[in-house]
């Protein structure tokens, strides 16, 4: 489950080893990725992980050290930006405060022999597309966020890129236009088949956004695939952490069995979980909130544990508990509203279900 | 905070003081400058005429007052010696500022782009010729321009010429010592326009096919344009008045404002005409700034109603929505 899901016969961009050292500091190490065409992948991973600096190298702001960019077979590494198929959208936006919104967009059309009459008509097809028609004149400073990040983003589309780099295309708007932007960016990039490539750092938004999610950590890229994927069975602690609220219980690996479930020594007793190691290794037991079962539902294969419902916090959607164990550990449970049968009361001994297919064996 | 004397004493010290400064060390000696401009000279101390009789009351004052003519500026617009000299001035001011503009550009953009820790060496080099005297740092010069001069002796070395070039006392002088003198006053506001582009701006145009070239012309160009205006303005306006360098590099036949005053005054001893040469320079030399700041106005108005616009666009557009 670490291999990224099989290269695409003709990827439309290759990543081979690329490498990026600023002095002592590796911010790029060794990452190789395929990318088909029309899909849409985010880079995940907290500042400094390397995502901006990885999306600088394919836009040709930085060389590689080591390590090659192809991009439709053809060789990118050693190409200047300003010759390559790829476009950007910056995360300031990087608007030229002196031309209008059409000069903007415009910009990247000049020189390549359009007629002004066939280039001004590719501009409003570009503000159309954006919804910005009839904000042609107006100058960038006059916009609102939401309107300059559509400007940036008509200009990064202008010159109908293979591959479109987006860096934090949504951190500077605010939470609701936020998610209206996600589906819109989504629907045009659905609708024009370009590949995008996002860095976020905001998990929620690269789910929201990705066919494929790539985390990176300290220049990385540790593990690629579905969100989904990457939220149910991830490769590591850091990428459990990072994708949502995890409980991790650290233990010792059980012996080999047949079968995919194992069963982990931990201090709260043994849980049985799926994945791979060497007996005796040491691990951690990763489960998510919600799939602690609380009172005792776990299905078949279920390890229960007995504790202390110390907390029930009301969230509107679900309640969150915080369950305290024997040893003193504390679990995170999570429940949709509204809780069929009765609910446990805080202080009261509850079972906590484990269920094998949801709890993941992790190196600790 | 409740207004107490004190307060209202000391902020109006704070508004006052500069206006106190400017009333004594530059409306006061214009007003001087202007009213000697209107009298006639005189062999006497000081050797103008009228001279405001104080005990003459009312009468004194119509007396001093109907003595005042324009009798100087009539003697400049007749004599073709100061037409001359403003057109040679402006002339020279202008042609030295567009050197200065297509040396200083370049010069501010190497700057701005250098590292970063490298900036502060850089701006320290450019304001170090401050620590020499003016004067001094144009006799300089002399010494490398004339005939058998620095300049001369390495091209006649390296067998460029043949001869020692005349440059010293030509106009070519004149324009050597501007273009050296006033670089750093170019340089320092264009870079510091230059440095606080966003360099995304050009990575931006760079990512949008635009070559080295294309990317400087069509960004970083127009958006130093208030840095080259400043720089512009800052050298042509002391230009037009030069004295120094006309005077030291230019030769006996060099014709500049300046030097046409510094002659009235010291060698005719015409404090009169003088006075009205140098309310002439001020003239020539306030137009352009004049000029500037209408065009700044009429573009921040221009931009402000753009704003205005733009809200209630918006507005309307997120109620349509």
């Amino acid at each position: 489950m670490h291999a990224p899901l099989p290269p695409p016969a003709a990827p439309l961009l290759r990543l081979a080893q690329v490498t990026k050292r600023f002095a002592a500091h590796t911010a790029v190490d060794a990452v190789s990725l395929d990318l088909a065409s029309g899909e849409f992948v985010c880079l995940l991973g907290p500042s400094g992980c390397g995502k901006s600096t990885l999306l600088r190298l394919l836009a040709g702001f930085e060389t590689p050290d080591s390590g090659t960019i192809h991009l439709d077979g053809a060789d990118l590494t050693a190409l200047p930006p300003h010759r390559r198929p790829v476009n950007m959208m910056f995360q300031s936006y990087a608007l030229f405060p002196h031309l209008s919104v059409a000069g903007n967009v415009g910009y990247g059309l000049k020189g390549l022999g359009l007629s002004r009459a066939a280039l001004q008509e590719r501009v409003g097809g570009l503000l159309q597309l954006v919804r910005l028609d009839g904000f042609a004149a107006r100058k960038p400073e006059t916009l609102s966020g939401g309107q300059r990040q559509r400007v940036a983003l008509a200009r990064a589309l202008a010159r109908e890129p293979r591959l479109l780099l987006l860096d934090e295309p949504l951190s500077a708007l605010d939470r609701a236009l936020r998610e209206e932007t996600q589906g819109e960016l989504r629907a045009i990039q659905r609708r024009l088949g370009t590949s995008f490539v996002v860095v976020t750092h905001d998990p929620a938004e690269a789910m929201a956004l990705a066919d494929r999610v790539g985390v990176m950590e300290r220049g990385r890229l540790v593990q690629v695939g579905p969100a989904r994927t990457l939220y149910e069975r991830p490769a590591s602690r850091f990428v459990a952490g990072l994708l949502g609220d995890v409980n991790l219980i650290e233990g010792r690996l059980g012996p080999a069995v047949p079968g995919a479930v194992r069963s982990v020594e931990t201090a709260l007793g043994p849980i049985r979980a799926g994945g791979e190691g060497e007996a005796g290794a040491a691990v951690v037991v990763a489960i998510r909130p919600e799939r602690l079962g609380i009172g005792g539902e776990g299905g078949s294969d279920a390890t229960e544990l007995s504790g202390t419902l110390a907390e029930a916090t009301f969230l509107g959607d679900r309640l969150r508990y915080r369950v305290t164990m024997a040893d003193g550990t504390v679990l995170r449970a999570s429940a949709p509203l509204p809780i069929t049968g009765p609910a446990p009361s805080v202080g009261a001994a509850v079972t906590v279900a484990i269920p094998a297919e949801s709890a993941r064996i992790l190196p600790a | 905070m409740r207004p107490t004397v004190a307060r209202t004493l000391g902020r109006g010290l704070v508004r006052g003081l500069p206006l106190l400064w400017l009333a004594l060390f530059f409306l006061v000696p214009f007003a001087v400058t202007l009213k000697i401009s209107f009298s006639s000279p005189a062999t006497a101390q000081p050797p103008y005429l009228p001279v405001l009789d104080w005990q003459g009351g009312l009468e004194g004052w119509r007396e001093f007052l109907e003595a005042l003519d324009f009798q100087n500026y009539q003697m400049i617009a007749s004599d073709a010696l100061y037409r001359d000299a403003a057109l040679s001035s402006l002339a020279y001011a202008g042609l030295a500022t567009a050197i200065l503009v297509l040396l200083g550009t370049p010069t501010a953009y190497a700057m701005a782009r250098a590292p970063a820790r490298l900036q502060p060496t850089l701006v320290a080099l450019v304001i170090v010729p401050f620590w020499t005297s003016f004067l001094i740092r144009v006799y300089a010069w002399i010494a490398i321009l004339k005939p058998e001069g620095l300049l001369n002796a390495a091209l006649l070395k390296l067998g460029l010429v043949s001869a020692p070039l005349a440059i010293l006392d030509t106009p070519y002088g004149v324009l050597i010592g501007l273009a050296y003198a006033y670089l750093p006053f170019m340089v320092l506001p264009l870079y510091a326009v230059m440095s606080r582009l966003d360099p995304a701006l050009r990575e931006a145009a760079a990512d949008l096919g635009a070559g080295r070239a294309r990317v400087f012309l069509t960004v970083t160009l127009p958006l130093a344009l208030p840095g080259l205006a400043a720089g512009a303005l800052l050298c042509f306006i002391p230009m037009v008045g030069e004295f120094i360098i006309p005077d030291l590099l230019g030769g006996p036949d060099t014709l500049m404002l300046g030097r046409v005053l510094w002659s009235e005054f010291f060698s005719n001893r015409d404090w009169p005409l003088a006075s009205a040469v140098a309310v002439l320079l001020l003239v020539l030399v306030v137009g352009p700034v004049v000029l500037f700041r209408e065009a700044e106005l009429r573009r921040e108005e221009a931009a402000e109603g753009m704003g205005k616009g733009a809200t209630g666009k918006g507005v309307g557009t997120g109620g349509g929505r």
